[in-house]
């Protein structure tokens, strides 16, 4: 037995995937222990842009805090503002008019199709195709341009006020809304044919990157990943809030627990968004959109609260302790793609690296909300 | 799923109390306060039962002894103020001595955890006080793998040694910090 047989067991290598990667949408590392082009172990590295949004909050006042929220999910910045004023909103026992609620919703839904636009296209040109990026900017566009009327910002929205929202809408708003619900109605088809039923995306995602429903539960897990995992878990369904109730939706579930799978949920989580903002837009009742008297100088009540919202990535969770001030005396942020991240060491055990680029892009990572 | 019944099961399993908060207020349902000692007792409860894990973190409670003293001396000084009143023109009041000032109980750290059901609504806190100078509590990572980082996120932010847990070094902080900013007494 030569000595260069006896050693090609054992031999393994390290490899540093980013912090600069292109894969990685942002800065995160992965320390990835290869044994060939098999993965051995894979430890992500987080921090790189840790900005330590929890101690800022401990040092402005409630309102203060309102714009870091858009900071940190910047694909759907809309849901991780309203996780924040329900929590506050919560604690202080501020009731919201009807109508504000039906805009946040409305917002909201469009902002969560903006961010499955923008993860599809980066997911597909993850895989090596580079045109269906350009078609969904096209798309998005149209999202962004809607929600720059109204809410004044393209990406880092600060809508959301405590008691409402600081803007109503308009007529042009609402014809444009629906003129781009038909738009995408009649895109999806196109999508479908271009990508879906495309044989080389198939074969990249069937029956790769398992990620079983026992795993999502021990980490925790939320969002598109454990509904790719037959989970049939979706906050707004779950514990409902806003207005969602009122609002008839279907929570797309799939058993495969393969990439496959997770793309599947996202696709069809476009086509709900729309039903809800369609129907938010005939409901819709008139009225104010601020409730009144919201005090100035805002002291919610002594305690601890929480709140979730599903955002485009999962349950984002806040938790504040106030000590009855101006200020939070603690506020945790909970953020999805941490939990969904945290698993990703596991599940890549063994697998090779392009799957594992694969299984890394289904789980839509966005590094600001990672790192917080 | 069935709120009551966790709830039985994890004051047997020697939580030191366990209530239920109103879930539309608080946005919990069940709040277990427990000593680190019984915390792997209440989370192996919990993991049983199918909950998963939603996040790990710490409250720094700096001044709490202080203020609670505080609050107990105004009430006190207001009661004797009442009763002074009560009593006014019948005799002269005979002032209250002030009460012996002892060293004050050292402050606490608080590790909360928080699981939620995939099926039914019921979110579960887990609270475990341990004091500023000696923060040691068991790691729950071998239950929840998934409790790793956020373990280490809050040994980052607090200093909270987590016994028994198989990589505690900074996740998101630097990896030679050896500060930790949501301290109250924290200073950059």
């Amino acid at each position: 037995m030569s000595a260069f047989a006896e050693s090609e067991a054992k031999e393994t290598f390290v490899l540093n995937l980013g912090p600069q990667h292109p894969a990685t949408h942002g800065v995160l590392r992965v320390k990835l222990t290869m044994d060939g082009e098999y993965i051995v172990e894979a430890e992500p590295v987080l921090g790189y842009i840790h900005r330590m949004h929890e101690k800022m909050g401990e040092n402005r006042t409630w309102a203060q805090f309102l714009p870091n929220t858009g900071r940190m999910d910047y694909l759907h910045a809309l849901a991780f503002n309203h996780g924040y004023v329900s929590v506050v909103e919560r604690a202080a026992g501020i009731e919201v008019p009807e109508r504000a609620e039906y805009l946040r919703v409305i917002t909201s839904e469009l902002n969560r199709v903006s961010s499955h636009l923008l993860w599809f296209g980066a997911f597909i040109l993850d895989l090596g195709g580079f045109s269906p990026l350009l078609y969904v900017f096209d798309d998005r566009e149209h999202i962004l341009d809607l929600l720059e009327s109204v809410t004044g910002s393209r990406l880092t929205y600060c809508y959301f006020r405590f008691g409402g929202v600081y803007n109503d809408i308009d007529g042009d708003f609402v014809a444009g809304a629906r003129a781009f619900i038909k738009r995408l109605r009649g895109r999806m088809p196109m999508y479908h044919n271009l990508v879906t039923k495309n044989i080389i995306l198939m074969k990249r995602l069937q029956e790769v990157g398992p990620i079983s429903a026992e795993m999502c539960r021990k980490y925790g897990a939320t969002g598109p990943v454990c509904r790719g995992s037959g989970i049939n878990f979706d906050v707004r369904k779950h514990e409902p809030y806003s207005i969602y109730p009122e609002m008839d939706f279907d929570v797309p579930v799939y058993e495969q627990c393969d990439s496959m799978a997770r793309y599947m949920v996202r696709m069809d989580e476009i086509e709900q968004s729309l039903r809800i903002v369609e129907q938010a837009l005939d409901k819709m009742p008139e009225g104010p959109v601020m409730a009144e008297k919201v005090p100035k100088v805002l002291k919610p009540t002594k305690g601890d609260y929480y709140h979730a919202v599903e955002t485009a990535r999962g349950s984002f969770g806040v938790r504040v302790v106030s000590d009855g001030s101006n200020t939070p005396y603690r506020l945790k942020l909970r953020s999805p793609t941490y939990s969904n991240l945290s698993l990703y060491g596991e599940a890549c055990r063994g697998m090779l690296l392009p799957d594992a680029l694969a299984l890394m892009g289904s789980l839509d990572l966005v590094i600001p909300e990672i790192d917080r | 799923m069935n709120c009551g019944a966790i709830k039985q099961k994890l004051s047997a399993s020697g939580a030191e109390s366990v209530s239920e908060t109103d879930y539309a207020r608080k946005g919990f349902a069940l709040d277990v306060q427990v000593a680190p000692e019984h915390l792997v007792a209440a989370v192996s409860v919990l993991d049983a039962e199918g909950f998963f894990i939603e996040a790990v973190t710490g409250v720094d409670w700096l001044g709490e002894q202080a203020a609670l003293r505080k609050e107990a001396e105004a009430k006190a000084a207001a009661e004797a103020k009442a009763k002074a009143e009560a009593a006014a023109g019948e005799e002269a009041p005979a002032v209250a001595p002030p009460a012996e000032q002892g060293e004050l109980p050292e402050d606490a750290l608080e590790a909360v955890y928080d699981f939620n059901h995939y099926e039914g609504l019921c979110r579960v806190t887990i609270r475990t006080r341990m004091v500023r100078s000696k923060p040691e509590v068991p790691t729950i990572s071998q239950i929840y793998p998934g409790a790793n980082w956020h373990e280490r996120e809050t040994h980052d932010f607090f200093g909270i040694i987590f016994v028994g847990h198989p990589y505690l070094v900074p996740l998101l902080l630097p990896e030679d910090a050896d500060y930790h900013p949501l301290l109250k007494d924290f200073r950059p």
